[in-house]
């Protein structure tokens, strides 16, 4: 019965086993190589305040920027049918703006709420320009958003009129790294938090089905009075949100903006954590926790392949491999192959039969 | 309105063209007439500085009427130079973006009579073509670096070394320094992992060998940026470092706040590379000007800026308001 | 094999997850035949065709084929085409950016080099051969849907083809244009090539076929020869009960209630200012050829395209319609005449296309809870006997019938106070046609409006108890009561005076 339902669970979700299978083998080297890796301790931080320690907390932890990045990047991808690759720049612009405000005066609670609307305010003003460009002017995303990926670390020089400027606040320490008292770090929290308000959102709207209409088929759902304009840019906005929300953190973690390294190639891990999560990059039907899973992912790859000490100048070369078989494996045509042997191997051996009758 | 969309994009890059085109001045007695072609402030924090320094230097006040482009692409900066030299400038000051492809504009200026002076970066070009040429040595920074590393008489060295983006300069002169003590033995290469000037990967990584529990007790990062997300790391671990304390932290750049960071203890040493060249060529100008040889230059007609390297125990707020970056 | 026989499947057999599309088929192809293969939807012969043309691979049986010993073994469509077995779909997939002859030829030239001079040639030489009236160097899109047609059939054959399969090649096309394409077929059966006929269209069947293979619920019914099976019989075949016959339908005769939706000088961005109006219960219809402006007049209606000018009033009061939106809230519907393009959303389920209009009128804000959502769907799945394997199946993968059904559902859903059907009935098959013109009478009877548009004018004869005439994209005529006779609609249609 349960095996029956797990097998139902995959024939809906087929699309996670991809980041599933991503994952798992991850783990299993991982383990191989050695046994302890996963292992989680809690240590008192420097602040005397008891925090998880590992590898664990590491990958979870540091994939937070690019989660919430790739739910934003899922929406946009679904609705528009393209990418938006300025989210590194526009977190830059947010991670800018809140550093502009905090530097004003004292941080204080209120001020760091203050600033955090203010950059969120201002990321979906840059995230309202680039879906009014998709959805009004029908520009494709990427080249609508090639614009500000282009100025957008500029802009944020000029916010703060250069150099890296720097935040001292136990506020912001508590934002980018743990808040005294809970032992896990504050980033994956927010994670957290934002994948509960995508949750909300997709409960108690119509968010998800109106984007995966307009993406299938901008048309007819026109016709069935969808606002296709209206939808993209909201996709769009969201977008903007999340990029806000992970400039905050990617400032906080350190107290330190530095507009050039910010969050840097972030935009392509971000369409890399939507396509390995099994979702169609023209558009369409979405699955966000497929994207999620596959940012958790690409993070995992990445700290394995600094846990194996690959030299600096390999490291790229590595990342590539893995990503190129992620990606094969997700391909429509290694999956169709992939479904013809296991019937063939179930037609061999008919025992496996049993759960069909 | 796609259309309409379009045309507007165009005409916006055409004005964008010609206004970079049309910086010509009057003309003004009596000064002399400078034109500085740099990389843009927006680069690094280093690059801004740099910027700011021959601002403060080539004044109507320090008797020059200087002129000033910023670009990252060698074309640009070239044809801007052919520009400056019609224009009738009597000094050359260029960091060029590439060190190829100047040997045409270079002798024209030769043979319209103005001098160029190099900055920064060297060019690819027959020594006859400049005056003289203010660069780092970026290997003597890393050196000197080292060799403060050296006089620290740890017990034993295990370092975590963090480097910036792969094949640059910096990048370079910093590692190579290190390398060789990797390879004499004399220290123990625990991490060596580029982060690409990241700070957020900088941190990435020393959590990665915290989580590994190798034993380390020198973190060499490349800039002053991913030393602090080194030190984010090791807070989160409750690990101490610093002046008398577990881990080394060495940093490069100078930002005023990493320097802060030194008097304050929590790191140990910053090394610089200078980015205040402008005095130095204000003064081999003014030397040139009054009808004297330049001197004091090497073979290849360089003068190499001088180099700081800041220890925590000596570091004093002075030093801080004179060779910091930043605010 | 036989010496006439050119094709032969025997025992096909082919599964789908929960599906059993098709069970021991056989089908037997005679050389210079035209073979008609009918069905209702989902009876089989889209997935006959696919496995025949190596889209799908067969789950049992065996194909052989004229000239090849053993049984074939069909990979793929390029192993289809080198057999000699050549399809033409329903939508045209050439280029119409390209010409003619460039259509004919393209990707077919050796090692991709190309000899224009030689390739014009050769398509001119095909095309007064076949009779098609199109230049080689006209580009494709320029002429008119029934040559397009005829071009991609002149591709298929050019390849040394014994098996042409075409898959609804008339559902587009106009009465002429029909002939046309019968009279290219008949010359090619002459030439001694085996056609595959796939369509709805009964009188074309008995206009140009020899024999009939019927399938139902993926099982052979049998084969017969055209002249020893009467049309009655033929449906009777394929819907597998004795066919209720269709005039058994009666509309309603008496004159509409009050006024429901009036308009007065309408104009879209497509379509010339018109005044039209429709009462509670009524039936009407607008007719007249492809291009008329039927369609862009309903779609006014509707809001589907800019609206440009004129006053509308619902139940009495003025109201603007600028947006689906706008008439969907007015309780309004429409389905489009374009199911693939404007109607259905195919990746996603049959449970959210059927959900989807009423969740709209609902707001962003509000949504139809999952298990409200199911409860819908399973409702209309039962009702309008919608044949899916499970309300979460994604509609593209239903037959044309049955997602033309799934829309239906998704406007009755809402419950609206006048729908427009635009074309409910093409490309869906005899027992779908007379359920929707069922249902459209009853709703009628309940007191819902009713526009209907049909190129069939004998569906509209008996539905509709007004039809709006256009002509070249004006209303040129109203008839009603008496005058609806088919002779009356025609020269109404045709103009020339009274």
């Amino acid at each position: 019965m349960k095996k029956a339902k797990a097998s139902k669970f995959f024939a809906k979700n087929s699309q996670l086993l991809i980041p599933l299978i991503a994952i798992l083998l991850l783990v299993i080297f991982n383990l191989l190589r050695d046994p302890s890796f996963f292992s989680i301790g809690i240590s008192a931080n420097n602040r005397g305040d008891p925090v998880l320690q590992g590898n664990l907390v590491s990958i979870l932890n540091g994939a937070s920027e690019l989660v919430i990045l790739s739910m934003g990047m899922t929406l946009v991808t679904a609705a528009a049918g393209g990418q938006d690759i300025s989210v590194g720049a526009l977190a830059a612009i947010a991670g800018s703006v809140f550093v502009k405000v905090l530097k004003g005066g004292e941080v204080t609670g209120p001020m760091v709420l203050v600033a955090f609307l203010a950059c969120c305010a201002v990321a979906m003003v840059f995230g309202a320009f680039n879906g009014s460009l998709v959805s009004f002017f029908r520009i494709q995303p990427m080249i609508a958003t090639l614009i500000l990926f282009t100025c957008g670390r500029s802009i944020a020089y000029w916010i703060n009129g250069g150099a890296t400027p720097t935040l001292e606040s136990p506020i912001i320490n508590a934002i980018g790294s743990f808040i005294p008292g809970i032992p896990i770090p504050t980033p994956i929290l927010i994670v957290i938090v934002m994948g509960i308000l995508f949750g909300l959102a997709f409960r108690f709207t119509t968010l998800s089905l109106y984007v995966q209409t307009v993406g299938i088929n901008q048309g007819a759902a026109r016709l069935n009075g969808v606002n296709t304009v209206g939808i993209k840019l909201l996709s769009f906005v969201i977008l903007g949100v999340c990029c806000a929300v992970a400039g905050m953190i990617g400032v906080s973690r350190l107290g330190l903006i530095n507009h050039e390294t910010l969050l840097i190639n972030i935009e392509m891990d971000a369409i890399l954590a939507v396509a390995i999560g099994g979702n169609n990059l023209g558009g369409g039907k979405f699955k966000l926790l497929g994207s999620v899973l596959g940012a958790y992912a690409i993070q995992m790859l990445t700290i394995t392949l600094y846990a194996m000490k690959v030299p600096s100048t390999d490291v790229k070369a590595y990342k590539a491999v893995v990503i190129i078989i992620l990606v094969a494996m997700g391909s429509p045509v290694v999956k169709n192959n992939m479904s013809r042997f296991w019937k063939k191997f179930k037609r061999n051996h008919p025992a496996g039969e049993k759960e069909v009758a | 309105m796609r259309k309409l969309f379009a045309l507007l994009l165009v005409a916006a890059m055409i004005f964008t063209l010609a206004a970079c085109n049309n910086e010509k001045k009057p003309e003004e007695g009596g000064l002399i007439k400078v034109g500085v072609i740099n990389n843009p402030p927006s680069e690094s924090g280093y690059r801004e500085a740099n910027v700011n320094d021959f601002v403060k230097v080539f004044t109507k006040e320090n008797g020059y009427d200087a002129k000033f482009y910023y670009s990252i692409k060698n074309d640009e900066q070239l044809s801007t130079a052919r520009q400056y030299i019609t224009d009738g400038v009597d000094y050359l000051l260029i960091s060029a973006a590439e060190t190829t492809g100047w040997d045409a504009v270079l002798k024209d200026a030769k043979d319209a009579g103005v001098k160029v002076f190099l900055f920064d970066r060297m060019i690819n070009c027959d020594k006859s073509l400049f005056e003289a040429a203010v660069v780092s040595n970026m290997a003597n920074e890393g050196d000197t670096a080292v060799q403060w590393l050296l006089d620290q008489k740890l017990p034993e060295y295990n370092v975590i070394h963090i480097q910036g983006a792969m094949g640059s300069d910096a990048q370079i002169g910093r590692t190579g320094a290190l390398d060789k003590q990797f390879a004499a033995g004399t220290m123990k290469k625990v991490v060596q992992q580029t982060a690409t000037w990241d700070e957020a990967e900088a941190k990435k990584i020393v959590e990665s060998v915290i989580n590994s529990g190798e034993k380390f007790n020198v973190i060499y990062a490349e800039n002053d940026g991913m030393a602090k997300g080194a030190v984010a790391a090791l807070d989160e671990a409750g690990i101490t470092h610093g002046v008398g304390k577990d881990v080394v932290v060495m940093g490069f750049d100078c930002n005023k706040w990493a320097l802060r960071e030194l008097l304050a203890g929590n790191w140990n040493y910053d090394g610089q590379c200078s980015p205040f060249q402008a005095q130095v060529i204000s003064d081999m100008i003014k030397t040139l000007e009054s009808g004297k040889k330049i001197e004091g230059l090497n073979d290849a007609k360089q003068i190499i800026s001088v180099e700081k390297g800041f220890d925590a125990t000596t570091l004093t707020q002075a030093d801080i308001d004179t060779y910091g970056l930043g605010e | 094999m036989q010496d006439d026989v050119v094709l032969t499947m025997r025992g096909i057999c082919k599964y789908f997850p929960g599906v059993k599309a098709l069970e021991n088929v056989d089908f037997t192809l005679r050389k210079g035949t035209i073979h008609a293969l009918m069905g209702e939807n989902g009876a089989g012969k889209s997935t006959l065709i696919k496995v025949l043309t190596g889209v799908y691979p067969m789950d049992g049986g065996e194909i052989r084929i004229d000239g090849v010993e053993d049984a074939i073994v069909i990979r793929s469509p390029q192993d289809a085409q080198s057999y000699g077995i050549s399809t033409v779909y329903q939508e045209i997939t050439l280029c119409p950016n390209l010409t003619v002859a460039e259509n004919m030829f393209i990707g077919r030239s050796p090692k991709g080099r190309v000899d224009w001079k030689q390739m014009e040639k050769r398509s001119g030489e095909l095309l007064q051969k076949l009779g098609i009236p199109a230049r080689p160097r006209q580009q494709l899109g320029n002429c008119s849907l029934a040559v397009q047609q005829m071009v991609a059939i002149a591709r298929a054959v050019d390849t040394d083809c014994k098996v042409l399969i075409l898959d609804e090649p008339t559902s587009s096309l106009d009465d002429k244009e029909v002939e046309m394409l019968f009279t290219l077929m008949r010359q090619l059966k002459e030439s001694g090539v085996g056609i595959i006929f796939v369509t709805h269209f009964l009188e074309q069947v008995y206009a140009v076929s020899d024999q009939i293979t019927v399938l139902r619920n993926g099982q052979l019914v049998g084969e017969y020869e055209v002249r020893e099976l009467p049309q009655v019989k033929l449906v009777e075949k394929m819907i597998g009960k004795d066919l209720e016959d269709l005039s058994s339908i009666k509309k309603k005769e008496s004159d509409a209630g009050e006024e429901f939706y009036g308009a007065q000088g309408l104009s879209s961005s497509e379509s010339r200012p018109f005044d039209f109006h429709i009462g509670k219960g009524e039936v009407n219809g607008f007719t007249g050829l492809l291009g008329s402006g039927r369609s862009e007049s309903v779609r006014a209606i509707f809001g589907a395209d800019p609206v440009t000018g004129g006053t509308v009033k619902v139940n009495g009061k003025k109201v603007k319609i600028a947006k689906p939106l706008d008439a969907m809230k007015q309780g309004i519907g429409y389905l489009p005449e374009d199911r693939k393009r404007d109607g259905i959303i195919a990746d996603l389920s049959v449970r959210e296309n059927i959900i989807l209009a009423l969740q709209v009128i609902k707001g962003i804000r509000h949504p139809i809870s999952r298990a409200k959502a199911e409860e819908f769907a399973d409702e209309y799945i039962k009702a309008l006997a919608i044949k899916t394997a499970s309300s979460d199946t994604p509609v593209g993968s239903l037959s044309g019938g049955n997602q033309q059904k799934v829309i239906l559902a998704r406007w009755l859903l809402t419950h609206p106070q006048y729908l427009i059907l635009d074309e409910p009935t093409r490309g869906i098959d005899v027992g779908t046609k007379t359920e929707i013109q069922k249902l459209v009478l009853q709703l009628a009877e309940e007191g819902k409006s009713i526009t209907f548009i049909s190129s069939e004018i004998e569906e509209m004869l008996r539905t509709c108890s007004r039809l709006i005439v256009m002509r070249d994209r004006n209303i040129v005529g109203e008839l009603k009561g008496e005058e609806l006779t088919q002779e009356r609609v025609m020269r109404t249609i045709a103009g020339g005076g009274e």
